[in-house]
């Protein structure tokens, strides 16, 4: 079957697009406000874009084997509230390191409750995390009904303020993050997840742990989500329960502009981190770009429409031409 | 072994009836009193009218695969509200023009989505996502957070007062609407290309379906009975506000699928969505009259959820 081109380019390479839409948001950006490539500038975007980033990673591999987790947000929320509770403003810094692992082991179980139930008891992701993010959101309400407590400042300003051979954390964190990926890929279990995602019945059929695959997934997104979360107390300082909400349908358009088709099977990690990227250039566009108040939200929606929707209109256009 | 099966809407009435009696118990609830029991079940049916009606579009966008959903329905919602409540302004003879508008703006917006989703082959989470920012954006431009209007006293009437033999209009309307939806699914021709196009997109159009045509008509259907359900929603809350529309939304997508129409489309039915509108509305005022605190009542409603699903949205498993 022979492919119009634009999606002949996207299948081959699906960080094609996203890169190209990144840069042209940076570029607007840099139009706007001519700072962005300093380097203060540049460590201060970045520490805000890391959190959305983390999540974004997480939800790319669920996206991959053909599933949708939109608990993320509420993980994040459950984090926030569980450290600002357990460790306290005035807590010491060995306190935190021990509850940053705790944390992350209620991302991994948190995430285990998804896969159980989508894996195991094959029910349909997208339901049953909407189910267990009310079930997640509730508990962060729970544990902290109204945004208060926090974590040390002296921890806090690690993050907030250090920045390790003149870069932010985040320089070394994405780039990490896209090696282990690009190790995984080459692994067997990297195959599987492009087998999983790709058609999983057949998978099933040639030998493939569906199963166990899929749970792995929200495993990963669950760990990826109390990262995220972390990153976020860090740089707020304070908690809040409901602060990871918004976070999700962020995470999951930034999985789309990252080129990774929602069907399963096609995409990667650095393409939605690329997406992650520009939808914090873009907030960025909009705050620096001097728009009225009531008009950001339409703003930043129609941003984001166009930018999906530009490889589209190319090609219609090459159709009619040919 | 052969397994017992009752189809998911059948399923979820007989839930519905089962938690309703088991609400009864309750302390502060109807008891044995038949009378209260009555009209508290015919409340609760009432409150299901508006959630049953916004789920429809998303019944039908579902079923028509390809990744099918609707994520703009909440805005939709919201924007029919006030474009209703301004243009009414309190007078009953403007209520069938301002119906009119509701629903040609809905299957307008309907009609961007799918043309985004079909031509420009934007994934329609996103796609529908987008245009939800795109009318809240231009909700909020246009009204800067408040619109001047009033609600004609006839809609009062008509939605939220009893109408005939101490029935609520909303009931009455609702009956000769799901009637409709049957007879667009069951009974038309769009339907059975509807559930074509959700079970295998190739396959129907090379039995001579028009797939573009189809998916466009599905959104802009989609969108206009969104619209609808803010013209009700409206009738019924006699407020606007930003946020009217949005608490519908991910509800609308439980609904159908507690109703067992499958998120990949291509199986369902309207009676499923309808009966699952009722199951959540049922289990959220049950909630309320145990007076949990909010945290609780999230938590109770997120795990009742997943037991519902668990017990009949279950996926065909691999070795089958």
């Amino acid at each position: 079957m022979k492919l119009p081109s634009s999606s002949h380019l996207s299948l081959r390479y699906p960080y094609f697009l996203s890169a190209i839409i990144f840069i042209v948001v940076l570029l607007v950006n840099f139009y706007f406000q001519r700072t962005i490539l300093e380097g203060n500038t540049i460590n201060n975007n970045m520490r805000v874009f890391l959190p959305l980033v983390l999540l974004t990673a997480g939800q790319a591999i669920v996206v991959l084997t053909g599933g949708i987790d939109i608990s993320v947000g509420s993980i994040v929320s459950i984090v926030s509230a569980l450290l600002a509770t357990r460790v306290g403003l005035d807590g010491t810094v060995e306190q935190t390191l021990t509850w940053f692992g705790i944390v992350l082991l209620v991302g991994i179980i948190a995430g285990s409750i998804n896969g159980i139930f989508i894996a195991y008891l094959r029910l349909q992701p997208i339901i049953t995390t909407y189910a267990t993010s009310f079930f997640f959101g509730g508990l962060a309400l729970f544990i902290l009904p109204q945004p208060g407590g926090g974590i040390p400042a002296e921890v806090a300003n690690i993050y907030r303020t250090s920045n390790p051979l003149g870069l932010h954390w985040a320089f070394y964190v994405i780039p990490l993050l896209i090696m282990t990926w690009v190790f995984i890929r080459q692994t067997r279990y990297g195959r599987y997840l492009f087998a999983v995602g790709g058609r999983a019945q057949a998978a099933y059929e040639t030998a493939v742990p569906v199963s166990q695959v899929i749970f792995s997934t929200y495993v990963v997104s669950g760990f990826m989500a109390a990262m995220a979360g972390i990153c976020i107390t860090l740089l707020t300082g304070s908690g809040n329960p409901q602060i990871g909400d918004p976070m999700t349908l962020q995470a999951i358009t930034a999985v789309v502009i990252g080129g990774t088709a929602m069907s399963g099977g096609v995409g990667g990690i650095a393409g939605p981190i690329m997406g992650a990227l520009t939808l914090g250039v873009i907030k960025n566009i909009i705050s620096f770009a001097n728009i009225d108040n009531w008009w950001q939200t339409f703003v930043n929606a129609m941003i984001i429409i166009t930018a999906l929707a530009a490889p589209g209109i190319i090609g219609l256009f090459r159709r009619n031409r040919s | 072994m052969k397994k017992i099966s009752i189809s998911p809407p059948v399923a979820a009435v007989l839930l519905a009836v089962i938690l309703f009696i088991f609400s009864g118990f309750l302390p502060n609830s109807f008891g044995t009193n038949t009378q209260v029991a009555i009209s508290q079940a015919v409340n609760i049916i009432r409150l299901s009218v508006f959630l049953g009606i916004i789920a429809a579009g998303q019944t039908l966008v579902i079923i028509s695969g390809g990744e099918g959903i609707d994520l703009s329905a909440g805005a939709v919602v919201t924007l029919s509200a006030i474009l209703t409540w301004t243009i009414v302004l309190g007078k009953d003879e403007r209520v069938l023009p301002a119906l009119v508008v509701v629903l040609l703006v809905g299957a307008l917006v309907g009609l961007i989505n799918g043309a985004g989703i079909i031509f420009l082959k934007i994934s329609p989470f996103v796609m529908t996502l987008g245009m939800s920012g795109v009318i809240t954006g231009l909700v909020i431009i246009v009204n800067h957070g408040n619109a001047p209007g009033r609600l004609a006293p006839i809609m009062t009437r008509v939605i939220a007062r009893p109408l005939f033999l101490g029935i609520p209009g909303a009931i009455i309307i609702y009956v000769f609407f799901a009637a409709l939806m049957w007879i667009i699914l069951e009974r038309s021709t769009f339907g059975k290309n509807l559930f074509a196009i959700g079970v295998n997109r190739v396959t129907a159009k090379l039995s001579g379906v028009n797939v573009t045509r189809m998916v466009l008509a599905t959104y802009a259907l989609a969108g206009a009975l969104a619209a609808f359900g803010g013209f009700m929603v409206v009738g019924n809350t006699q407020v606007v506000f930003l946020n009217l529309g949005a608490p519908f939304l991910f509800p609308s997508i439980a609904a159908v699928a507690v109703g067992g129409t499958l998120l990949s489309g291509g199986k369902g039915s309207y009676f499923g969505s309808m009966a699952g509108a009722l199951v959540l509305i049922l289990i959220s005022s049950v909630l309320t009259t145990m007076q949990m605190i909010d945290a609780v009542r999230q938590m109770v409603l997120g795990a009742t959820l997943l037991i519902i699903i668990s017990i009949y949205g279950r996926q065909r498993g691999f070795r089958q």
